[in-house]
């Protein structure tokens, strides 16, 4: 059950994640060449602002988007409505945000005060 | 069995955005959580890397990336839909994001084994 | 001429004070026969008590509207041999309606939708006034003129999923409505408009899954119009942008 204001925060994090998300598959397929280590992403990541401005912009938009998203489903599907589904969408963004940025922080300026 | 209604084109188009937003944003968390583990655990991180490079991860990894690219280039065909003039081809871009989708995952399955 | 009479196996929904199930029926099967053909038959020659709603017969006023094999269409325009399978037909009211008795269903909240979305005309002028002079190649005029075949059979409102599972949306017929009138130059309601079709229950919700643009037998294509309705209300979201 979307409103005007809902439909607008979802589209525009839409858009807002359209460079983002191909520029990570790019990455991911270059990456992903030879295997994965930590010491190989930490060594791309670690320090980099623009890194954390990268995936720091693409963790808050993907928290809105899908916490807007799973609200939907939620209420189509299972038929959680009012205060039940206001919280959970508060809560999957609040996961989202949380687990993201603790993610973000962790791979860019986490290890530079060690 | 789907219902009768539901079998045209348009609607799997739908329920393939549906059904991969979910499986994304279930995925996330671990995702994230994972991430994190650069930092409070990089052992354990890395020897989850190396598990990794089994075919049956890139398998699963493949799906991974078909479901964020057929989300994005599905997506991109509501917003067209949406905020652009009507474009008569919607089964033709639908095709097109799935065609999308399966090439990007398929050039990083390639990369990856 | 001595062949043996073909019967199909018909499932038919009964219903009375909420209480419903599938009756079977063995109708004869004849050349050139419609889905209503097949419910009359059963209505006149097996079971008198069986109620549904026919009018025209020939396609034009969208009474006949029910569900076929799962799909929703006007019984007079589906032949037997396009939808049979396996000798087997199931007919059931028209989805996303309350039913009143075994294949009629009440309107009544389809129409409440449409004036719910402001899907009414608001005049600006009065008799006194000289004709609104419209030109037949106006854009606008052409965009409303591509939605106002709507007869209101309520056939994509039983296809849509959303309407299915959201009580409140108004509907691919409401909606597509209020989009050949925001494209009338004429209407003086438009921010009311807007303002109806962009609540909870609004053009929002809707995902593009066209079922309605599938089964119009009007070829109508309410997807479009509502997608019209999220650009004008998107717009409207920036502020005025004329």
């Amino acid at each position: 059950m979307l409103n005007l204001r809902l439909y607008m925060a979802q589209r525009l994090t839409a858009l807002i994640m359209v460079p983002l998300v191909l520029g990570h598959l790019g990455v991911m397929i270059y990456a992903v060449q030879g295997g994965l280590s930590v010491a190989e992403i930490l060594a791309r990541t670690q320090g980099s602002l623009a890194w954390f401005l990268f995936y720091g912009t693409f963790v808050a938009a993907v928290a809105v988007h899908a916490a807007i998203g799973l609200r939907v489903i939620v209420f189509e599907v299972l038929g959680v409505k009012g205060m039940v589904l206001d919280l959970f969408a508060w809560a999957v963004f609040v996961i989202l945000l949380g687990l993201g940025a603790r993610a973000v922080w962790s791979v860019t300026f986490a290890g530079s005060f060690l | 069995m789907i219902r009768p209604h539901r079998t045209h084109p348009l609607w799997f188009a739908f329920i393939l955005h549906r059904l991969s937003g979910a499986a994304l944003a279930l995925f996330l968390p671990v995702h994230f959580y994972m991430l994190s583990m650069a930092i409070t655990d990089p052992k354990a991180l890395d020897g989850f890397l190396q598990f990794t490079d089994l075919l049956i991860v890139k398998c699963a990894e493949f799906g991974l990336v078909f479901l964020l690219a057929v989300h994005i280039f599905g997506g991109l065909r509501l917003m067209a839909l949406e905020f652009l003039p009507w474009n008569p081809r919607q089964k033709t871009l639908a095709a097109t994001s799935v065609a999308l989708a399966f090439f990007i995952s398929t050039s990083f399955f390639l990369q990856a084994v | 001429m001595d062949q043996p009479e073909q019967l199909l196996d018909v499932s038919i929904w009964r219903e009375q004070n909420g209480e419903g199930h599938f009756e079977r029926f063995q109708v004869p099967r004849r050349e050139n026969q419609t889905i209503l053909d097949i419910v009359a038959w059963v209505q006149h020659h097996a079971d008198p008590t069986l109620s549904y709603r026919f009018a025209c017969r020939v396609g034009m006023c969208g009474s006949c509207a029910m569900m076929v094999n799962g799909a929703p269409r006007w019984t007079c325009r589906t032949h037997v041999q396009k939808v049979v399978k396996d000798n087997r037909l199931e007919i059931a009211p028209l989805r996303n309606l309350p039913v009143i008795k075994d294949l009629a269903v009440d309107m009544d909240p389809f129409f409440d939708k449409w004036v719910a979305a402001d899907a009414v005309f608001q005049p600006s002028k009065t008799r006194h006034d000289p004709m609104a002079r419209i030109a037949p190649d106006d854009a606008m005029r052409i965009t409303a003129s591509e939605g106002i075949e709507c007869i209101n059979c309520a056939v994509c409102y039983a296809a849509c999923d959303v309407v299915a599972s959201n009580p409140e949306y108004l509907g691919p017929a409401a909606l597509n409505r209020a989009w050949t009138l925001v494209n009338d130059s004429r209407d003086s309601g438009q921010d009311k408009r807007l303002h109806a079709v962009a609540q909870n229950g609004g053009c929002h919700n809707c995902h593009a899954q066209q079922g309605c643009a599938q089964y119009c037998p009007n070829e109508l294509n309410p997807t479009a119009s509502i997608s019209g309705l999220k650009r004008a209300t998107a717009k409207s979201f920036f502020g005025r942008s004329e």
